[in-house]
């Protein structure tokens, strides 16, 4: 790799360092319900209006079940309202292109997928979207489904942190302010520099206009009168700026970030990226604050950050090496001086194979999914760095929130297994960890990584199943595996020759309600269990959770529980078509 | 009862504020921020020529004449669709690639070689002989532009020489000088050619 590709990876992972300890504490300013200077005095009053106007009480406190039961609320109506307008567009206002409403199946898996903050897309925003679909369903969702995952997170550290009070906070007061003091801001700023760079930002129709070779040649299109371009526009910035800051992934135009009216130069793409990595981490310092031991946050970091540098150095050198029939072309793959080589199938030249590798990896150690690379093209053991991040359960540092509660699930197992080989009772934080605890646990680790190999399963040995798949070989394999991993762990990119049926729809958008919704029950009930506990003091027997060994044992861990779980799966699919000799 | 009520009621309000909110009043108002500040870019980076619109710097367009620079491979119905942008998603290891990937190397052929004596599959650039992930990428490398420059310059009756200037003069960077790949947008080096040596001859 060249010395300019490694520099654009490493002061990208330098800024995301840097910015953690400021973000994260401010993201625990909200969090913990206190004054922020400036912008309180600016959201304050519309944060009190919203609590009067639907009557919550900020200041009462609610146990898991009435905290998840809130959490369930709020999603059935997210789900309600986005199914009703993704339904119904027909008939509603910003409507240009007279889109009809979409088809049931469709608007069910999308209206599941954007309230699980999956963002996995089985349309084409432009080609079958109103504009007030965009705006007003899929990027409010892209708001909520977000803020959702940090509240939960906020309940369910709370559970770790307090003694044995048996409460996690409000959730519709963890709701709104992390909305209105987190994301929104983050939104504004991102969205006007989006726009800067040339990210549209209008409500005006469409634009047709006649090509520069139909207006100088007479070349005609397929229907014989001059051949035309039509470009989809719309409120572009302001809903890609969250999309990415949300860790949701889901793109205004089909191609999603690969297209230059949602990522046109760059410095967007950085922009972008940046955005969807860095909350989860800087999350990580809000948690060692609220667990009052930032050393335990920086473990936390550590392991994520080794995860994720790992992946982006293996997959970027395979992405420069190229494809095995573009090696076969004899062409030019390392970068010179005039391109910068590489497997540019279903690649952007502005991008190239670096700006497009790293991106495959942060946009699945998060759980965005946002992609500006096509990864059904990506190399055989490049395409299995992305597959690895998701089924690895969404952690390296994950989605905004989600990624956090789901690392701690893992920290239970490891100080489990870490407590059995050297004989200490497992703690954690002072807590003790018993048979309930440990029960909660595996549920919350493995319903995911079940459901998906069943579900693959079916659908790699149905005929409805294998409607769906694309590609011939192995290849097909692993459209079917990624399909399901990024569905299940809520990610949403795809290796997107995978096509939609009534039966892939369908069984995708329960996918993704189960691997929301499970690990999300399982790990309230944990931290509902652990607030009740007293806090043991630190002694010489305390198994201690910030040391290098502890956060080894971590990775090992959560690595070893994909890899019983999904060795064989990445056998038949990406190894597969890596090793195979010959195209097939 | 009551204890499910409550929240579904809440939870519906709720969801009906973020509307208004986030649904609404904050796209309007970043429409109304980005209109002001930046009007050109927020409407699509339009191009005019003559007073009426003929293209956008961010979506390339399909050129079948010699007389131009011709941009990538493009996966969209028709070619250089932006009303349905899509990846080709051909497997890295499958005979459709392999397929397609000849196809386009033989165009490039036929079309480059008579005025690059010699050329063979391996001179072509990788950008060249590879759909995007956009199809409508507006750029060619450096490298695939220069070498299209012998044949239009022939073809326009133009010194090779001021068509690489246009070629220079078209290279988009690196942002901040290191982040991503410098890159030639085709419609405006076209443009630009038109401007030079006059619109191409109709046949």
């Amino acid at each position: 790799m060249s010395g300019n590709g490694i520099a654009q990876i490493v002061v990208f992972l330098l800024v995301v360092t840097a910015l953690t300890p400021p973000l994260g504490i401010y993201m625990h300013r909200v969090l913990e319900n206190r004054r922020i200077p400036g912008v309180s005095r600016v959201l304050g009053p519309l944060e009190r209006l919203i609590y009067r106007a639907l009557r919550i009480d900020p200041a009462r406190e609610q146990g898991w079940k009435a905290y998840a039961g809130a959490v369930l609320a709020f999603s059935a109506a997210s789900f309600a309202l986005l199914y009703a307008i993704l339904r119904l567009q027909g008939h509603l206002p910003l409507n240009p292109n007279d889109y009809p409403g979409m088809s049931w199946h469709i608007a069910f898996n999308t209206a599941a997928s954007f309230l699980t903050n999956t963002n996995w897309q089985f349309f084409g925003g432009e080609s079958t979207l109103s504009y007030l679909s965009q705006m007003a369903g899929l990027a409010v969702q892209n708001f909520a489904s977000a803020a959702v995952g940090i509240a939960i997170m906020a309940a369910v550290v709370r559970g770790f942190a307090r003694r044995g009070s048996g409460d996690l906070g409000n959730f519709w007061a963890d709701l709104v302010r992390v909305t209105l003091y987190i994301l929104l801001p983050i939104a504004v700023v991102l969205g006007i520099a989006l726009g800067s760079q040339g990210v549209i930002q209008t409500l005006d129709d469409p634009v047709t206009y006649q090509t520069l070779e139909a207006r100088t040649l007479g070349v005609t299109g397929e229907d014989g009168r001059p051949l035309t371009q039509s470009i989809y526009r719309g409120p572009v910035a302001s809903q890609v700026a969250i999309k990415h800051a949300g860790t949701n992934g889901g793109g205004y135009y089909n191609s999603n970030s690969a297209v230059p009216f949602e990522n046109p130069t760059p410095l967007t793409n950085y922009l972008e990226l940046f955005w969807e990595v860095v909350l989860a981490f800087a999350l990580t310092y809000t948690f060692g604050l609220m667990v009052g031991s930032r050393r335990q946050g920086w473990a936390v970091f550590a392991a994520m950050m080794t995860i994720l540098v790992v992946a982006i150095a293996v997959v970027t050198p395979l992405e420069q090496r190229g494809s095995e029939v573009l090696q076969a072309t004899g062409v030019e793959l390392s970068a010179t001086g005039d391109q910068a080589g590489g497997n540019m199938s279903d690649k952007e030249v502005r991008f190239g194979p670096v700006s497009s590798a790293l991106f495959a990896a942060v946009t699945t150690g998060t759980s965005t999914g946002a992609v500006n690379a096509g990864h059904d093209a990506l190399t055989g053991a490049g395409g299995a760095v992305p597959l690895a991040l998701m089924t690895i359960g969404e952690v390296a540092p994950g989605g905004v929130g989600s990624g956090l509660y789901g690392m701690l699930l893992f920290i239970v197992v490891a100080v489990f297994i870490a407590g059995l080989m050297v004989g200490r009772t497992p703690e954690y934080l002072g807590k003790k960890i018993g048979a309930r605890e440990i029960k909660l646990t595996m549920i919350g680790v493995l319903v995911v990584p079940i459901g998906l190999l069943v579900m693959l399963a079916i659908a790699v040995t149905t005929s409805a199943g294998t409607a769906s798949i694309f590609n011939a070989g192995p290849q097909g394999f692993s459209e079917a595996f990624y399909a399901y991993a990024s569905q299940w762990n809520n990610n949403g990119s795809a290796f997107a020759g995978y096509g939609a049926t009534e039966f892939s729809a369908t069984m995708g958008g329960i996918a993704m309600m189960l691997g929301r919704f499970a690990p999300v029950l399982a790990v309230l009930a944990l931290a509902g269990a652990l607030s009740h506990k007293p806090v043991a003091p630190f002694s010489a027997g305390t198994l201690r959770t910030t040391t290098p060994t502890f956060v080894a044992t971590l990775i090992f861990v959560i690595l070893l529980v994909a890899a019983l779980n999904f060795i064989p799966a990445l056998a038949l699919g990406p190894i597969a078509t890596e090793l195979s000799g010959s195209p097939f | 009862m009551r204890r499910f009520l409550r929240p579904l009621a809440t939870a519906a309000g709720m969801i009906v504020v973020f509307t208004v909110l986030l649904g609404l009043a904050y796209p309007l108002a970043m429409t109304g921020v980005a209109q002001v500040l930046f009007p050109a870019k927020a409407d699509g980076s339009l191009v005019s020529l003559e007073g009426e619109v003929v293209g956008s710097e961010l979506a390339g367009q399909v050129f079948t004449s010699p007389a131009y620079f011709h941009s990538r491979p493009s996966a969209t119905t028709p070619a250089y669709n932006p009303s349905a942008t899509t990846f080709a998603n051909l497997g890295p290891n499958t005979l459709a690639l392999r397929d397609a990937v000849d196809g386009y190397i033989a165009q490039a052929l036929a079309l480059e070689r008579p005025h690059n004596p010699g050329l063979r599959a391996e001179d072509l650039p990788v950008d060249m002989i590879t759909t995007s992930a956009s199809g409508i990428d507006p750029h060619v490398s450096v490298a695939n532009a220069r070498l299209q420059a012998a044949r239009v310059a022939a073809v326009r009756d133009v010194p090779e020489g001021r068509v690489l200037e246009l070629i220079d003069d078209n290279t988009e960077g690196r942002s901040l000088g290191f982040l991503g790949e410098s890159g030639v947008n085709v419609l405006l080096l076209n443009l630009d050619l038109d401007r030079l040596a006059g619109p191409p001859a109709r046949s």
